[in-house]
């Protein structure tokens, strides 16, 4: 589903990637995990190309990210076809991000009534599906700062499914909320893996990766250190670094 | 626990702290306002009849119109132009921005006068205008209305594009990506997302715009448009009874920055929207309350604080 070779990126003269090569497979569950700054969130990024790449391949669906390719040639697509594959991913951000001006519901039926033309009833009966799926059914017309930190975080991931993604991206989901928020969120997100959902999950939640996530990836230093099932690599991890860092977090 | 049985402590009733000098300062206030307005109303030389004789006469109230359409229309070119200028300012089109950035330093470095007086003149230097071999006569088209909105809104547009472009950048970051993920198109993105939330920054320094607009037109008496200041130095250039005309006017524009103040304040509630957990009353709301509430027992007078007694 998704694959990477030798990817770069950099913010100037700081290189955040440096060499990322990965694949993910259809209806895996990868969790990312590593020190802050070690890269995790700005790949994520780059796969539905909120940043560009520097260097390397990165392709989702077998299609690559941000450019067509003729020959041996790379042509930069145009807007309207970088619009439509980030349609194709979902993404659920740490900050949530909802509409602040707009209910729980309009949040679910802004992108597929405004990007995919739906029509507006018709969207408004799978949001309302979607919302009870996430346990909101109640909420619908709450507007983002009616509700708690893991309400809103649950109304993004349901906008998020509303487009029937085919992959979703989660970047440190569970980071800014209070602790006894996380196990709604963390139960939606597993109730999506259990569904089938392809998934690559930023996150410090150990717990859920070693559960859910069907592999681990520890990045440090814009580099994959090590990659292998959750459970092996968090109980036995084969890196220094690894072991160094979870110490500290375990 | 036993903190939830113990019986709850006294509400505490405390002397409020006193503040002699606020009277003070209201007593001098009021003294001071009251010894102005004296002194401008008895002025010897003041006639208050005539006052009384224009504040509604025909002329003034037209001249009224002409403040309030000037107002209006070139308030309408300012915003409509000044939302394009600003998206055009941070568009990544480098040709967009830059073409911005020029409108905005020729309109906001000259004077409005000067502009007004210019597109008043025009036809001195442009007899005709027009293009694909098609003429017309600039002195058919430029009358003094025209001259007064083109001066007045481009001038505001300007104005308005720095506005628009602070309230744009002050929507978080993070609204654009959530977006722009969702898979909108730019324009969308703006259009649907930013500029909604980038209103409540918007209103306030555009309804600010707006009062200006409402003074700022009696410039356009240059162009010889009948607008409430041109109304009364004609009236006075033939009376001579020039303070007496100006109050006049100073009514009329008093009156309208009110309204338009009022307006504001309940545009600027539409946009709070999702802002604040609970809106604030309107004045209207609490007056309504407080008559309804007229028959409710008035707050307890001040006791002095009830010590719990000592063992």
């Amino acid at each position: 589903m998704v694959k990477a070779e030798g990817v770069h990126k950099s913010f100037g003269r700081l290189e955040v990637l440096r060499g990322i090569d990965l694949e993910v497979q259809p209806k895996e569950v990868m969790c990312m995990i590593g020190p802050s700054g070690s890269g995790k969130s700005t790949f994520l990024r780059c796969i539905n190309h909120l940043e560009k790449i520097d260097a390397g391949r990165l392709s989702v669906d077998g299609e690559l990210v941000g450019y067509s390719q003729r020959g041996d040639r790379l042509y930069e697509l145009p807007d309207r076809e970088v619009c439509k594959k980030r349609s194709e991913i979902g993404m659920v951000f740490q900050r949530f991000n909802l509409f602040p001006h707009m209910t729980a519901l309009e949040n679910v039926i802004e992108a597929p009534t405004r990007v995919k033309g739906e029509n507006r009833d018709q969207a408004a009966g799978r949001a309302m599906k979607l919302l009870e799926r996430v346990g909101l059914a109640d909420k619908v017309r709450a507007y983002p700062n009616q509700l708690s930190g893991g309400q809103q975080q649950r109304v993004a991931i349901a906008r998020a499914l509303a487009m029937q993604p085919k992959l979703m991206l989660f970047d440190e989901p569970t980071s800014a909320l209070d602790p006894e928020l996380v196990g709604d969120v963390l139960d939606v997100m597993r109730g999506l893996a259990k569904d089938g959902m392809t998934m690559i999950v930023v996150t410090h939640e150990m717990g859920f990766a070693r559960e859910v996530g069907d592999t681990l990836v520890f990045m440090d230093g814009g580099v994959i250190v090590e990659k292998g099932n959750p459970r092996d690599v968090l109980s036995s991890p084969r890196e220094e670094r690894t072991k160094s860092f979870l110490s500290k977090v375990l | 626990m036993s903190a939830a049985s113990a019986p709850r402590p006294e509400a505490i009733k405390a002397i409020p702290v006193r503040h002699p000098w606020r009277w003070v300062a209201a007593v001098a206030v009021v003294a001071f306002a009251a010894e102005a307005i004296y002194v401008v109303a008895t002025a010897p030389d003041l006639r208050w009849p005539v006052v009384q004789h224009y504040l509604f006469q025909e002329r003034i109230v037209l001249g009224a119109v002409g403040t309030i359409e000037l107002t209006v229309v070139a308030m309408a070119i300012g915003i409509t132009l000044g939302i394009l200028l600003a998206v055009m300012r941070i568009s990544p089109n480098p040709v967009m921005s830059t073409v911005s950035w020029f409108y905005l330093w020729f309109f906001r470095g000259t004077p409005v006068l000067v502009q007004l007086f210019f597109w008043w003149n025009l036809p001195l230097i442009l007899p005709t205008i027009g293009a694909f071999g098609h003429q017309v006569n600039t002195v058919n088209y430029i009358n003094s209305f025209i001259a007064s909105i083109l001066g007045l809104g481009l001038n505001e547009a300007a104005y308005m594009a720095e506005i628009v472009r602070a309230g744009i950048i002050s929507v978080d970051q993070g609204q654009t990506e959530a977006a722009m993920a969702l898979g909108m198109r730019r324009t969308q993105v703006l259009q649907r997302i930013v500029l909604p939330q980038a209103m409540r920054v918007i209103i306030p320094p555009t309804g600010n715009e707006t009062i200006s607009m409402l003074k700022t037109s009696s410039l356009a008496f240059i162009t010889q448009f009948g607008e409430l200041f041109r109304v009364s130095t004609e009236i006075s250039a033939f009376n001579f009874r020039i303070v007496e005309l100006l109050i006049v006017i100073s009514f009329w524009y008093l009156l309208f920055t009110s309204v338009l103040t009022v307006g504001q304040y309940y545009i600027e509630r539409y946009f709070a929207r999702g802002g604040q957990r609970e809106l604030p009353l309107t004045p209207m709301q609490r007056f309504r309350r407080m008559l309804f509430t007229f028959h409710a027992p008035p707050p307890e007078p001040a006791v002095p604080l009830n010590l719990p007694r000592a063992h």
